[in-house]
């Protein structure tokens, strides 16, 4: 690639980068592209999109509801990609799509990831499609149209695994805070930051961005002290619930400012 | 081996194990185990000797003269619903509770539908004195109250999966779920040929005890090993992986599975996943499955619970994708039809499941020297208040 993708320069920058889920087509099927363009201008700097999945598996409460709405608003893959065919002209960060593996093979893998260059997609997070399936039949696909795909690992990956992962990486490791669906909510304990700590000095390649259970200023702070960023999911989700698109700002200043 | 698992974990497209990181390092040490418990010899003894003396098998090959009569044809009866719990499901209960043994595991989860695998696993976890969660759909609780009593009666605790269709594909999402939350005391028991490899190929190795015994029985009563018929029905597909196993790569002889057609194929109420399904992934595993063009899992019904399942097991979708297997589909009301039939020709009341298997007379001609070896997949105690309802007796 000749141009670098966003989701690398971002990674260059020199401070910690707050990353924010949303699933989308929630709370109203329209209000994608609001959020989107509320989160980065106050301050986010790279974005999940999640697209609704009917069985979302590695998903806790929270997030399975706002699944579940954003489907019965209406929301399909066909839809999000129409809703996002101006995005570039006005988000700049880094957008990411995550999302279940059936929708994109229904969607068709190839057709999917040409869509998702053709918006100024940057990288794709699928928790169900496994490492060596992709590494065996995707990987091409995926670098053809220049989407960065990410990884997981959780506190009981293996070195060997977390090493191998890393290799076929190009973009940065989604460290899952601990054992645990999405939408965990008790904070770090020596557990979880001794598993930071150790990731950490395993100097890996792709820098690491630290996933469920971040919820507030203090466990953003705490993971990346070790990582650098953070991913806040459930807690993002809560909060429009509860607001709509409303006050963002507020929840993204209560994580960045404590 | 063309119709059996490969060593990757496919059969031909289907198969493998789609699932999330987190849920790696279980599998994967299930994967890398599985195999080598089953053969040891200590294990074998002691699962043969519970199948024996807990389970009550061999389970008896009966020939079902009357019903024969009617339709013209030689019909054996697989007897599984005189299992120990009423069904199939123990043979895979009794060898994962062994193995989840062997593995250190404290902790058993499981999924259940019509009630009976959740039954089966908390028998065995009464049977070893281990801990036992049933995550169950909030809707198979209500129609299934007995099964919920029963594993409450056994010391298992009974979750309500209350997402999505609240029934067995829900259930199976929030035990999946548990697994991820408790990754290292944990067992799950899966109770079908589905989820990732290895569970598809380890469960059907567990049922494969039922045409083993179909092979020396046959012998004892025709001669010879092979019927020209095997007729199971399929949700997930276990009771018909067991009765196909040994089969499976024996072209001479046809396989049946039978599948829900809840009120018509194309009612919109169906769980007639070979004709309404399309590939995809399903509970970490490539198959056949009921979703929406842009990949959603649709909700499927049947009246019977357990096979109310919009997936099916990779090795069906084998089967039925090569042709190895003929599926044919059952309505309500056929299905109900047969089971009332069954019981006054034969004097046996078999579950809803099995009663769409003995409804594909009216589907399939067979000559009248053909040996049609049904499994007889579960007992209709469970169903008594559904077939009052539907009979108003």
């Amino acid at each position: 690639m000749t141009n670098m993708n966003r989701i690398n320069k971002k990674l260059q920058e020199d401070k910690k980068l707050l990353s924010i889920y949303f699933s989308a087509g929630y709370p109203n099927l329209n209000d994608t592209v609001s959020i989107l363009e509320n989160l980065e201008e106050n301050g986010v700097d790279m974005i999940e999109i999640g697209l609704p999945f009917s069985d979302p598996l590695a998903d806790g409460p929270t997030i399975q509801a706002s699944s579940t709405q954003a489907l019965k608003n209406g929301m399909t893959t066909e839809v999000l990609f129409n809703q996002l065919k101006d995005i570039r002209k006005t988000v700049s960060i880094p957008l990411i799509i995550m999302g279940y593996f059936n929708p994109m093979l229904q969607y068709g893998v190839e057709a999917f990831c040409k869509r998702c260059q053709d918006i100024g997609i940057d990288g794709l997070i699928i928790p169900d499609l496994p490492v060596n399936v992709y590494n065996e039949q995707y990987k091409a696909t995926f670098e053809k149209y220049g989407l960065i795909n990410v990884f997981l690992i959780t506190p009981q990956t293996s070195i060997e695994r977390i090493n191998f992962i890393d290799s076929i990486s190009n973009g940065f490791i989604y460290m899952v805070s601990s054992a645990s669906v999405t939408g965990g909510n008790s904070g770090f304990g020596s557990e979880q930051t001794n598993y930071f700590n150790r990731i950490a000095h395993m100097t890996l390649k792709n820098p690491q961005i630290v996933g469920f259970g971040i919820l507030d200023n203090e466990t953003f702070s705490q993971a990346t002290q070790y990582a650098k960023g953070a991913i806040i999911g459930s807690a993002f989700i809560k909060h429009l619930s509860k607001n709509g698109t409303k006050k963002i700002k507020a929840f993204v200043d209560n994580i960045l400012n404590s | 081996m063309k119709y059996n698992i490969n060593n990757k974990g496919y059969y031909g497209d289907f198969g493998g194990a789609y699932i999330p990181e987190m849920l790696y390092p279980n599998v994967e040490e299930l994967r890398q185990n599985y195999l080598k418990i089953m053969a040891e010899p200590s294990f074998k003894e002691e699962f043969d000797q519970l199948l024996k003396d807990y389970v009550g098998r061999p389970s008896p090959l009966y020939l079902a003269k009357r019903l024969s009569a009617k339709y013209n044809t030689k019909i054996y009866l697989k007897r599984e619903d005189l299992n120990h719990t009423g069904a199939h499901k123990i043979n895979n209960t009794i060898g994962q509770i062994l193995v989840a043994q062997r593995l250190g595991k404290k902790r058993i989860i499981a999924e259940t539908g019509a009630g009976q695998h959740g039954v089966a696993t908390a028998t065995v976890c009464a049977l070893m004195g281990m801990e036992c969660i049933v995550y169950m759909g909030e809707i198979d609780i209500a129609r299934q109250a007995p099964n919920v009593a029963r594993m409450k009666m056994l010391g298992a605790k009974v979750v309500p999966a209350l997402s999505g269709s609240r029934t067995l594909k829900d259930a199976t999402n929030e035990a999946i779920r548990d697994w991820i939350n408790n990754p290292v005391n944990t067992h799950y028991i899966i109770g079908s040929v589905v989820g990732p490899h290895p569970y598809p190929d380890m469960v059907a190795r567990f049922q494969s005890v039922v045409s083993e015994e179909i092979q020396w029985q046959l012998k004892e009563k025709e001669g010879k090993t092979t019927p020209d018929y095997i007729v199971a029905c399929v949700g997930g597909g276990s009771n018909a992986a067991g009765a196909f196993y040994h089969y499976l790569e024996n072209t001479d002889v046809k396989l049946i599975a039978v599948e829900a057609a809840g009120k018509g194929i194309h009612s919109g109420e169906s769980a007639a996943t070979s004709v309404l399904g399309k590939e995809g992934i399903i509970h970490g595993s490539k198959t056949l499955l009921m979703q929406t063009d842009d990949g959603q899992i649709t909700e499927p019904y049947s009246i019977s619970a357990g096979l109310d399942y919009p997936g099916v097991g990779p090795m069906h979708a084998h089967l039925y994708k090569t042709g190895r297997a003929e599926f044919i589909s059952i309505t309500d009301n056929e299905a109900m039809t047969a089971g009332l039939e069954l019981s006054q020709l034969e004097g046996v009341i078999p579950a809803i499941e099995t009663a769409h298997s003995l409804a594909i007379f009216d589907h399939k001609k067979f000559k009248e020297d053909d040996i049609v070896v049904i499994n007889l997949s579960g007992r209709g105690d469970k169903d008594l208040q559904n077939y009052i309802d539907y009979f108003d007796l």
